[in-house]
C-alpha cells in the first residue's frame, strides 16, 4: 500500500498476519505503526498527565501558603506528593523528550522511513497507556504516601495501596525498555547512505545514549519493584529487617536505576539544546565528538553514583567518598557540553526566536540545578542538607529547569515541522519570561528554606519559614499562568497559525528537508549525505 | 513499508540481544541480594538449601538442558529446509518447557506443604538466614517460572508458524530468536541450580 501525502492524513496501520489493514478516525492513530503518529500520540499523553501532576503540584504549593492545615489533610498531602513524583517522573520526564521527540525526529533525522520495529513501536506506546491507567486507577482507589521512592520499610508496611502504584512503574518501565531497543537497533541499521556515526545529528547521539541507559538501568528498578509487591504480598522478607532483611539493599537497588532515570530525562533534553544553539546561532557546533564523549561519558560515569543519595544512610565512609568522587567527576562531561554551546555561538550571527531563548533558558536553569548538586555531592554539606528543602530546589532545577524547558525548547523548535504551523513568536516569549520570573520565585527560595533547615515532605512548618514558603507559592501561580499562556498559544496554532513551510528556521539536519508536516513516507527518495548535521552555507 | 523493515535479519537479531541483555539486567538484583544474604548467613543457607529436592532440581535441569539441545537442532532443521522436523523438534522443546513447569509445581507444593513459605512458622523458628534463602527461592524461581511460561507460549506459537509456513527455510528469524530466548531461560537455570541446590 503506497501513502502520499502528509502523515497526518494517512500513515501505515497495524497489519497482523500479513494482511495490511487501513483504518479511519481514532483507529488510524491508535493503530498506526508510523513513528510520527506514535509521537504525537505519545505528545497528547504526556501533555495530559503533565498537566495533571502540574495540577497536584499547584494544589500542594496552595497547601503551604499558610502554616497548618489549609486545604487537605496531612493524609491526603502525603499521596499529593507521592503521585505528583510518579507523574512528572514515570509518565512525563522520562517518556517526554525521547518518546515524543525521539519517535518523531530520530528516524527522520537519520534519513530512514520509520523505526526498525514499527509494531514494537505502538506496543510500547500501548504499554505507556496501560502504565498510565494503573496509575490513575491507584490514584482514585486509594493512593500510596510513600513518595515517589517507595522506601522501605514504610512502603512494605503502609496501609495506603502500594502494591497497584509500584506495578504501574514496573509496566512503564518495560515500555521505556521496548523504545530504548527500538531506537539502539534502529541507529545502528537504518542510518541512510553517507551517514556515518560522526555525521548523526547530536540530538540522534543523545537519545541513542539514553536508550542503551533504558535498556540496561530499567530492569533494575522493574524487579526492585516486584520485590516490593512480593513483600507485600507474601513477605518475603528481603528488605523486612524484622525477618533479616535489609531496607539499605532496597535503596541501593532503586538508586541504581533511579540516578541513571535522571539521565534519561535530561540527555534528550541537552541534545535539544545542542540542535538548537547552532541553528540559530548560523555556526557549526563547537565540539562535535567532545559532544557525542560527553552524552557517552555520562551515560557511562552516570551509573556509579547512585549511592550520593544515601550518605547518611549508615554506608561506610569510603563508599561514602567513591560515591562522592563519582558524582564529581560526572559534572564534567555536563560542564563540557554547556562550554560547547556557549562556544558555538561565540562569533554566530543569533536570531533570538523563541526556541533559542528557551534553550538559553534551559542552560541558565540546568546550570544552577547542577552546581547545587555538586553542593549535595560534597559529603559534610549533605549532612546538614539532605532532605531538606535544598534538594527539592536542586531536583527541580535540573528535572523541570533541564528536562521539562528542554522539552519546552523541542516543542517550539519542531512544532512547525510536526504540525505545518507557526505560532505567534511574540506570545511564546512572552510566556518564556512569565514562566521563567514564576519558576525562579517557585523553586529559587527553596534553596534558602534548605539552608535553614527546612525539611522536605513535611505538611507543616514552624513561622520562621513562612515569608519563603508564601512567596514559592506565588511563584507557582506565575508559573501556572506562564504554562497555560505557553500551551495555549501552540494549540491556538494548530488551528490558526500561519503556514510554516518546510524549513522556518533554516535548519541543516534531514528534517528541514521535508515537507511541514512531513510524508507519511518521510522521504520521497532515499536522502544521501554528504555533509555534516550543522554546515549551513547555502541554507 | 513495515514488512519490508521486518525483514531486516541483522536488525530483528540486534533487537533480540538488546531485550535479552535487559533480561539478564533483569536478575542482577535479586542475584544481587542473593549473594549478600549468602554471605551475611552462610550456614543457615548451606542448612536450609537440604530441605530442596536435589533429585527433582537435577531432574528439572536435565530437561531444560535438553530442551535447549532441541531448540538448537530445530533452528539447524529449518536452514537444512527439514521444516517439519523443526517444526517438531521446536513443540518437542515446548512441551518439555511445560514438564519442567509441571515437575516445579509438584516441588513447591511438596515445600509448602511441609511449612517452608514465606512468613510461615516453620521457618520462623529456623532463623532469619533460612527465612531469607526461602524468600528468595521462591522469587527467583518463580520469576524464572514465568520465564519458562513465556517462553512455553512462545515456542508453540513458533512451531504454529512453522507448520504454516509463515516461518520457513527462507525466513526463520522468528524461530532463531525465539531459540535464543530460550536458551537463556535454560542458561539462568544453570546458574539458579547451583545456588539453591548444590551449596550443601
Ligand atoms: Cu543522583
Amino acid at each position: 500500500m503506497e501513502y502520499h501525502g502528509s502523515y497526518l492524513k494517512g500513515g501505515p496501520c497495524l497489519a497482523l498476519f500479513g494482511k495490511e489493514l487501513k483504518y479511519r478516525g481514532v483507529l488510524s492513530w491508535v493503530l498506526s505503526t508510523d513513528h510520527k503518529r506514535i509521537g504525537v500520540l505519545y505528545l497528547i499523553a504526556v501533555v495530559s498527565l503533565f498537566a495533571a501532576g502540574a495540577a497536584i503540584g499547584f494544589f500542594m504549593r496552595l497547601e503551604l501558603i499558610t502554616r497548618g492545615p489549609t486545604i487537605m489533610t496531612a493524609q491526603t498531602y502525603n499521596s499529593a506528593f507521592t503521585f505528583h513524583g510518579v507523574i512528572m517522573l514515570f509518565l512525563f520526564l522520562i517518556p517526554a523528550t525521547p518518546s515524543v521527540f525521539g519517535n518523531f525526529f530520530l528516524p527522520i533525522m537519520i534519513g530512514a522511513n520509520d523505526v526498525a520495529f514499527p509494531r514494537l513501536n505502538l506496543l510500547s506506546w500501548w504499554v505507556y497507556m496501560a502504565g498510565a491507567a494503573i496509575a490513575v486507577i491507584a490514584l482514585v482507589a486509594g493512593p500510596a504516601d510513600t513518595g515517589w521512592t517507595f522506601y522501605a520499610p514504610y512502603s512494605l508496611r503502609t496501609g495506603a495501596k502500594v502494591s497497584l502504584a509500584v506495578f504501574a512503574v514496573f509496566v512503564l518501565g518495560l515500555s521505556s525498555i521496548l523504545t530504548g531497543i527500538n531506537f539502539v537497533t534502529t541507529v545502528h541499521r537504518l542510518r541512510a547512505p553517507g551517514m556515518a556515526w560522526f555525521r548523526l545529528p547530536l540530538f540522534v547521539w543523545a537519545v541513542y545514549a539514553t536508550a542503551w541507559v533504558q535498556i540496561l538501568a530499567t530492569p533494575v528498578i522493574g524487579v526492585n519493584m516486584l520485590l516490593v509487591i512480593s513483600e507485600r504480598l507474601f513477605g518475603i522478607g528481603v528488605f523486612d529487617p524484622a525477618k533479616g532483611g535489609d531496607p539499605l539493599l532496597f535503596q541501593h537497588l532503586f538508586w541504581i536505576y533511579s540516578h541513571p532515570a535522571v539521565y534519561i530525562m535530561i540527555l534528550p533534553a541537552m541534545g535539544v539544546i545542542t540542535e538548537i544553539i547552532p541553528v540559530f546561532s548560523r555556526r557549526v557546533i563547537f565540539g562535535y565528538k567532545a559532544i557525542v564523549y560527553s552524552s557517552l561519558g555520562i551515560a557511562g560515569v552516570g551509573s556509579m553514583v547512585w549511592g550520593h543519595h544515601m550518605f547518611v544512610s549508615g554506608f561506610s565512609y569510603e563508599a561514602g567518598v567513591a560515591f562522592s568522587f563519582f558524582t564529581f567527576l560526572v559534572a564534567i562531561p555536563s560542564a563540557i557540553k554547556v562550554y560547547n554551546w556557549v562556544g558555538s555561538m561565540y562569533k554566530g550571527s543569533i536570531l533570538t526566536e523563541p526556541p533559542f531563548l528557551f534553550a538559553m533558558a534551559f542552560i541558565f536553569l540546568f546550570s544552577i540545578g547542577g552546581l547545587t548538586g555538586l553542593i549535595l555531592g560534597a559529603l559534610s554539606l549533605n549532612v546538614h542538607l539532605h532532605d531538606t528543602y535544598f534538594v527539592v530546589g536542586h531536583f527541580h532545577y535540573v528535572k523541570f529547569g533541564g528536562g521539562g524547558f528542554g522539552f519546552f525548547a523541542a516543542l517550539h523548535y519542531w512544532f512547525p515541522k510536526m504540525f505545518g504551523k507557526l505560532y505567534n513568536k511574540k506570545l511564546a516569549n512572552y510566556a518564556l519570561l512569565i514562566l521563567f520570573i514564576g519558576f525562579n520565585a517557585l523553586y529559587f527560595p527553596m534553596f534558602v528554606l534548605g539552608l535553614q533547615g527546612m525539611p522536605r515532605r513535611y505538611y507543616d512548618y514552624l513561622p520562621q519559614y513562612s515569608l519563603m514558603q508564601i512567596i514559592s507559592t506565588v511563584g507557582s501561580w506565575v508559573l501556572i499562568t506562564g504554562l497555560v499562556l505557553m500551551f495555549g498559544n501552540l494549540i491556538y496554532a494548530l488551528f490558526r497559525g500561519k503556514d510554516a513551510g518546510p524549513s522556518p528556521w533554516r535548519g541543516a539536519t534531514l528534517e528541514w528537508q521535508t515537507p511541514s508536516p512531513p510524508d507519511a513516507e518521510n522521504f520521497e527518495a532515499q536522502p544521501k549525505v554528504e555533509r555534516g548535521p550543522y554546515h549551513y552555507d547555502g541554507i | 513499508m513495515e514488512t519490508k523493515l521486518s525483514r531486516d535479519y541483522a536488525g530483528a537479531k540486534i533487537g533480540m540481544w538488546l531485550f535479552l541483555l535487559s533480561e539478564v539486567s533483569f536478575f542482577f538484583g535479586p542475584l544481587a541480594l542473593y549473594t549478600i544474604f549468602r554471605y551475611r548467613h552462610p550456614a543457615e543457607f548451606r542448612s536450609a538449601s537440604t530441605e530442596l529436592n536435589l533429585t527433582l532440581g537435577t531432574l528439572n535441569t536435565v530437561i531444560l538442558l535438553t530442551s535447549s539441545l532441541f531448540a538448537a537442532l530445530s533452528v539447524s532443521a529449518i536452514k537444512k529446509g527439514k521444516e517439519k522436523a523443526s517444526a517438531l523438534l521446536i513443540a518437542l522443546t515446548a512441551v518439555l518447557g511445560a514438564v519442567f513447569l509441571f515437575i516445579k509445581y509438584i516441588e513447591w507444593s511438596a515445600e509448602i506443604g511441609r511449612g517452608f513459605y514465606p512468613g510461615s512458622l516453620a521457618l520462623f523458628e529456623r532463623g532469619k538466614g533460612e527465612v531469607l534463602y526461602f524468600g528468595l527461592y521462591y522469587f527467583l524461581t518463580g520469576m524464572h517460572g514465568a520465564h519458562v511460561f513465556i517462553g512455553v507460549v512462545l515456542l508453540s506459537i513458533t512451531a504454529v508458524l512453522i507448520s504454516r509456513r509463515t516461518v520457513n527455510t527462507n525466513d526463520y528469524i522468528k524461530l532463531e530468536n525465539s531459540a535464543l530466548y530460550w536458551h537463556l531461560v535454560d542458561i539462568i537455570w544453570i546458574y539458579l541450580f547451583p545456588l539453591f541446590y548444590l551449596i550443601s
